[in-house]
């Protein structure tokens, strides 16, 4: 698959201190999360991305276009919502994102006419000719969604889209970001610090902490992973049930309290464990996956990037 | 299918070209700016002036004919059509256009960091000179239509009504109403854009600029009369577009400070503005 955005030892300084450190990955999903603790250069990274800071050392592609030296590519490929309230005063939405639209190269026809599908996609058609001023801070998300949306992008860079969104207006903005991934036409990087906002719509994440990678997880892999987890709670199983588990291939742990830990081997399916039950006559009263959610990887990104800390402290 | 029903898609379309993009700004500061009925008076009023030349020219003109009616056959016309003439057009004009500029100016770019636009103008294939030409441009196309563009016109009027040998004779003129109109526009929009990017906020930014006019021309007076020096005239911007107005249009006038120096403060103001408006400019502001 073609690289979305590859980043090569990308680092850069603002205000004399260093945000970003030698961030070094390829990412190709068509959702990419970026998640972090506030302060740990998520937005930094983007505004990068966009050309806004240069890069104090190494260097980051979009779609193989350089940061360095291929910006403009980059920004004719790019729809931007940044996170903070961004609208041009005493203008219409739709005229906004009309505006918008032709800066990034639409004629004022076409433009026009994607000002008011992009509105209607993120459901201020109604709203589309009142003016930006007049909107609650939920309109004023959609609003930049929609001006993000409207030249048609190729990757779509969403930094804290839920930000201020009351329960209703995220699950709307996260069915909006789904269907736009559906579409098949463009890729998206959610920048949030929302593991559930995340784990709703990337493929991909990346755990950033204090400017440096502490974490790349594909999530689609991970899922896939966790389907061959599974945790049992029992009554009457003994040595013999797990050692004829064991005889299927698949490795196996009593943790006690009758609960087994297991990991699928290739070909075993769930019924073959309820065959084995059966024959064992041995009661499974409960079965789960092993649900390795985002949370717990964040947590553990965040407890190694601790460990590691503590390890250097100890040296020193 | 209809606008509404449709879901995203990308756009395969035909794109502008992007040196042409600097032009969508002015489009649509006019639609805004033209739906004042204020705005539009006082832009229409501006043409008064240079009806009222127009007339005095064919009245110049015409004083042959004139004379004749009231008996003053012989007497030469009371309206000679020269530099001294056209400066005064510039005298009546620029002012309106630095009424036009004030009500203007201030806003062109305060909004945008008030409200954090540019970030959005700077995503996309739209850089920070191309933003303050497309600003700019709103001031200098308004502007001209009521200083230079009229005052051509008024000069290519007399060539035709004068005949003759008028025009090669006087063709510095025609320069000094360009270069002389330009230079007003060009200073007085850089620094109604400066000072609109520095304080952010339209109202404060407005009365920044009739400051640096009015109060800074008194400010420059007192510093001539407590030290006793004549460079406090540096900072009267009036008096200094004055002394090149003259000097543009060959009059020999004799001032306090010398045309050189006023050439300078004013590339020394240009400078400034643009120092400021890269400065203050910046798609992310950091804080350090």
């Amino acid at each position: 698959m073609n690289s979305v955005i590859e980043l090569e030892g990308l680092a850069i300084d603002l205000g004399g201190r260093r945000i970003l450190d030698d961030l070094r990955c390829t990412l190709s999903a068509r959702t990419i999360g970026l998640l972090g603790p506030n302060g740990a250069g998520k937005s930094t990274l983007i505004n990068a991305l966009l050309g806004f800071h240069k890069p104090a050392a190494g260097t980051a592609r979009i779609f193989g276009h350089d940061v360095r030296s291929g910006i403009r590519q980059i920004r004719n490929l790019t729809g931007y919502m940044p996170e903070n309230d961004a609208f041009v005063a005493r203008m219409s939405a739709v005229s906004y994102v009309q505006l918008m639209g032709e800066l990034s190269g639409l004629p004022p026809e076409a433009a026009l006419e994607r000002a008011h599908e992009a509105l209607f996609h993120v459901g201020l058609g109604e709203a589309r000719y009142r003016q930006l001023g007049t909107y609650s801070l939920g309109m004023r998300q959609l609003a930049k969604l929609a001006q993000a949306i409207a030249h048609g992008p190729k990757l779509l860079i969403l930094d804290e889209p839920t930000n201020g969104l009351d329960p209703p207006a995220r699950q709307r903005m996260i069915r909006l970001i789904s269907e736009m991934r559906e579409s098949g036409d463009l890729h998206i990087i959610l920048c949030s610090h929302l593991l559930r906002d995340v784990e709703e719509t990337c493929e991909e994440v990346l755990i950033l902490k204090q400017g440096r990678i502490v974490h790349y997880a594909n999530l689609e892999e991970e899922r896939r992973a966790n389907r061959k987890f599974i945790e049992m709670e029992t009554v009457g199983a003994n040595g013999t049930f797990t050692g004829d588990i064991e005889k299927l291939g698949c490795a196996c742990a009593v943790t006690g309290n009758n609960r087994i830990k297991l990991v699928l081997s290739e070909g075993v399916a769930i019924r073959d464990l309820y065959r084995v039950a059966a024959d064992r006559n041995v009661q499974i009263r409960r079965l789960n996956y092993r649900r390795d959610s985002l949370e717990d990887i964040f947590l553990k990104a965040m407890e190694s990037e601790l460990a590691v800390k503590g390890n250097a402290n100890g040296r020193l | 299918m209809a606008v509404y029903k449709r879901s995203y898609r990308g756009y395969a379309g035909p794109l502008t070209e992007e040196w042409s993009r600097f032009a969508i700004i002015p489009r649509y500061a006019y639609r805004g700016l033209f739906q004042s009925k204020i705005m539009t008076a006082f832009f229409v009023l501006c043409f008064v002036a240079p009806l009222v030349f127009l007339f005095l020219i064919y009245f110049a003109n015409s004083w042959g004919r004139i004379a004749a009616i009231i008996n003053e056959r012989g007497s030469a016309s009371p309206i000679g059509i020269n530099g001294e003439f056209f400066i005064a057009y510039l005298g009546f004009q620029c002012p309106l256009a630095f009424i036009l500029t004030a009500f203007i100016g201030p806003g062109l770019i305060s909004g945008d960091l008030a409200n954090r636009a540019l970030t959005l103008y700077l995503a996309r294939p739209f850089s920070r000179t191309e933003y303050v030409i497309g600003k700019m441009s709103v001031l200098l196309v308004l502007l001209s239509l009521i200083t230079w563009v009229p005052g051509l016109i008024l000069f290519s009027v007399q060539a035709a009504l004068a005949g003759g040998g008028w025009l090669s004779q006087n063709l510095w003129i025609a320069w000094g109403i360009f270069a002389g109109s330009w230079i007003w526009i060009l200073v007085i929009s850089l620094l109604a854009l400066a000072l609109s990017a520095w304080v952010k906020w339209r109202i404060a930014a407005g009365a920044l600029l009739l400051a640096i006019f009015f109060v800074a021309a008194g400010f420059g007076e007192a510093i001539n009369a407590v030290l006793d020096v004549r460079w406090g005239k540096l900072i009267n911007l009036g008096y200094v577009f004055t002394i090149i107005w003259h000097s543009l249009f060959r009059l020999r006038d004799s001032f306090e400070i010398s045309p050189a120096s006023a050439w300078v403060m004013l590339a020394l103001i240009c400078g400034a503005c643009l120092a400021l408006l890269s400065r203050k400019l910046r798609a992310i502001e950091v804080v350090r």
